[in-house]
């Protein structure tokens, strides 16, 4: 009997709610054979992944805090890969945010104000919507693919940040050593649960959850982009225009990262460093996809793989895991994820193998 | 028909997952585990780069396990952190986990360590390379790294034929600056011509960037490389490319056999075990260590075999004189990089001077970024 996929006629209801489990179900099997090859307890080794980081508030909130950025970006980055728009460069528009919010900050060092978050906010939303208008303009003006533009743009954003941090941007009292001043306590980020570093920004991510999810599903734009990304011909001929789309989805994207990228700064790190963020704007990628483009999708799936950074860390130091390990592991949830979804769509059969030497 | 297929798989995935929630349900309440242990405190260790990078991280790694191994105590650690938001919770972490001394081996964690260090001052945190000790239950640790780059800056000088050695640096900051610095003083007293060529690759540890800025260098006529990276990658194309190179942080010489000269070993171990047995023991203080060759956490792996009897006399020479005080890296007289005195016969730098370094010296070639 050999195994093959079947397209469905139309999507399975079933398996849109089905299949995270049956990838959680894979990935626990998988897990239980990878940690006992290693001579780990499978039962301490799900313990430390999933179980110990959310043990504490204070692990909640930092699960908060690890999944801000990611879900803030991922339901970003959606809207755009569903109108066919591949902004891969978030990174960069972070970061690019992550200066012009610090920037501010820096500027306006000694001014004691509450203007100065705002500020501090709506440059690194300009700061990232700058940055994502470049490929935009490419693509619509000379046709140049967005994926390439965007993910080259990050290596200059992130060499125009380690550019400013060895120089201009330097802490004057700091030894030459490449990092800005900390932050005043008026351009740090409120804490909104006391004892723990959950910020403001996990407020702004949910906001951006709703909103997104309203956009999509209420407005005309968010109309345009499903038909866009799923019929071009289709929206043609409807008049949507798509370079309006490309300039709308990239500013959207570039905006939010830059917002997150100001958030990190100004959150948990409190000052400007040669790198700010742990690949968030690529890992929203992920979070983009394995949330299957949908708002509350890319919250789930934000907060999953936070969990599951947290889970390698302790893991690591409860169990003396190598970090190979536990990579290995959060690939393999990844993997399971992504690779179940095909289940909506495709079916398995079984064939068998004298039906394939006559076929 | 297919529709009745469909909610029997449908019914069968249904029941197949209840099966492993109910699997994870019991896999997961089952995981409770007790900590073992040991004598003596827990101590935490976090690194910047992965175990296995057999330079910088790996000799932290080496100092860990010296601790099991000659105090018995228990420790952990956690691998390639980023310098950032991260660090801070992996710290606090390794607090409420029980460590009771904790190792920040990397610059990056500076403000993270200072920060947590407030909230928890029973426990001790150890951090390399910074300058912040804001609270009393927080040391900082580094090793005088200058010192061993005067020796290899000695050996190039005297085995460089094209008189042009290529330097792969990571980050523009003053150690990496102060190395670079240290290496070409000590390279021109041997040989007054030759010139420094500096390639910034802005990590601590990637191979592929730092082969690349290898090849780059011999390309451009170095005969010899010298690395502020943390990977073997720059002595394997050495190797490859019939020239020679020095090893970063630990012996290399496996790596590439016929090119490596000598490397710069760091040796934590015996730090590592004194501030341990001092927490142990409940002595510890807050100290502000940097330690050289004097003390040996600046120490050397042998010469490799293309190194004459005459270099290795002159090496051992310097690290003698380094060691007994009766030389330094930067004494005077020499010139900053626009020709201009920095200081005069008769005097060296001091380490208020050494820490803040932002400038090359004359004959270093191309610009400092930044």
């Amino acid at each position: 009997m050999i195994p093959y996929l079947e397209k469905r006629a139309g999507h399975s209801q079933t398996m849109v709610y089905i299949s995270p489990f049956i990838a959680l179900g894979l990935t626990l099997l998988g897990g239980i054979m990878l940690f006992s090859l290693l001579g780990k307890s499978p039962a301490q080794a799900m313990h430390a992944f999933f179980v110990a980081p959310l043990t504490s508030l204070y692990g909640w909130a930092e699960l908060g805090v690890k999944a801000s950025p990611l879900v803030l970006i991922g339901v970003a980055l959606s809207i755009g890969f569903r109108a066919g728009v591949w902004n891969i460069g978030a990174e960069g528009q972070l970061t690019l945010g992550a200066i012009c919010g610090g920037c501010v900050a820096l500027w306006l060092y000694r001014v004691d104000s509450v203007f100065v978050l705002p500020l501090m906010m709506i440059g690194g939303i300009l700061g990232g919507m700058f940055w994502a208008s470049i490929p935009a303009f490419l693509k619509t003006r000379f046709n140049a693919n967005e994926i390439l533009t965007s993910l080259m743009l990050t290596y200059v954003a992130l060499l125009l940040l380690s550019l400013l941090v060895h120089g201009p941007l330097r802490d004057p009292d700091g030894f030459n050593f490449p990092e800005s001043r900390i932050f005043h306590d008026t351009a740090s980020l409120p804490i909104i649960l006391d004892g723990t570093r959950l910020h403001l920004g996990a407020v702004f991510a949910l906001i951006a959850v709703g909103g997104i999810w309203l956009l999509l599903s209420k407005s005309l734009i968010g109309f345009q982009v499903k038909v866009i990304g799923q019929a071009p011909a289709a929206g043609r001929h409807a008049g949507f225009s798509v370079n309006r789309i490309i300039w709308f989805t990239l500013l959207l994207g570039g905006g939010l990262a830059g917002l997150a990228g100001m958030f990190e700064v100004s959150g948990p790190i409190g000052q400007l460093l040669p790198s700010i963020s742990p690949g968030y704007g690529f890992t929203a990628i992920i979070v983009a996809f394995v949330g299957r483009l949908h708002p509350v999708g890319s919250l789930f799936a934000g907060l999953l793989i936070a969990l599951s950074y947290l889970g390698g860390e302790n893991a690591q130091i409860t169990l003396n895991l190598p970090i190979a390990v536990t990579g290995v592991f959060q690939g393999m949830l990844l993997f399971f994820l992504l690779a179940c979804d095909v289940l909506i769509r495709y079916r398995i059969r079984f064939k068998s193998v004298s039906g394939l030497r006559h076929g | 028909m297919i529709r009745n297929k469909l909610n029997m798989l449908a019914a069968g995935t249904r029941k197949l997952s209840t099966v492993l929630v109910a699997l994870l349900v019991a896999v997961t309440g089952a995981g409770v585990h007790a900590d073992g242990h040991g004598h003596g405190p827990k101590v935490g260790f976090i690194y910047v780069g992965p175990t296995g990078d057999h330079g910088w991280t790996y000799r932290h790694d080496i100092g860990r396990q010296s601790l099991e191994s000659e105090l018995g105590v228990e420790t952990t650690f956690v691998e390639s952190v980023p310098e950032g938001a991260d660090a801070e919770r992996v710290i606090r972490q390794l607090v409420t986990s029980g460590h009771e001394l904790i190792f920040t081996t990397s610059f990056g964690y500076m403000n993270p360590t200072n920060k947590v260090a407030k909230d928890f001052p029973d426990v001790k945190f150890e951090h390399a390379t910074g300058y912040k000790r804001e609270s009393d239950n927080v040391s900082t640790y580094s090793a005088r790294f200058y010192e061993g780059r005067a020796v290899i800056g000695t050996i190039a000088g005297h085995m460089s034929k094209t008189g042009v050695v290529g330097y792969i640096a990571s980050f523009p900051i003053p150690e990496v600056i102060r190395g670079i610095n240290s290496f070409t003083l000590a390279m021109r007293k041997v040989n007054p011509d030759a010139v420094v060529r500096v390639v910034w690759v802005n990590t601590w540890y990637d191979p592929g960037k730092e082969g690349d800025a290898a090849k780059a260098l011999i390309d451009q006529g170095a005969d010899i490389i010298a690395q502020h990276t943390d990977s073997p990658a720059a002595l394997q194309v050495a190797e490859d490319r019939g020239v020679y190179a020095f090893g970063q942080a630990s012996d290399m010489s496996q790596f590439a056999p016929n090119a490596h000269l000598t490397s710069i070993v760091n040796n934590w171990d015996p730090y590592y075990i004194e501030r341990t047995k001092a927490v142990k023991d409940g002595t510890w203080t807050q100290v502000d260590t940097w330690n050289g060759i004097r003390e040996g956490m600046v120490s050397f792996s042998p010469y490799g075999d293309v190194v004459p009897a005459n270099v290795r006399a002159a090496a051992d020479a310097v690290k003698e004189g380094i060691a007994s005080g009766a030389m330094h890296p930067f004494d005077g007289p020499f010139n900053n990089q626009a020709g201009d005195q920095v200081i005069g016969a008769g005097e060296h730098l001091d380490d208020g001077v050494l820490l803040g370094m932002d400038y090359y010296v004359e004959g270093v070639e191309g610009d400092l970024p930044g």
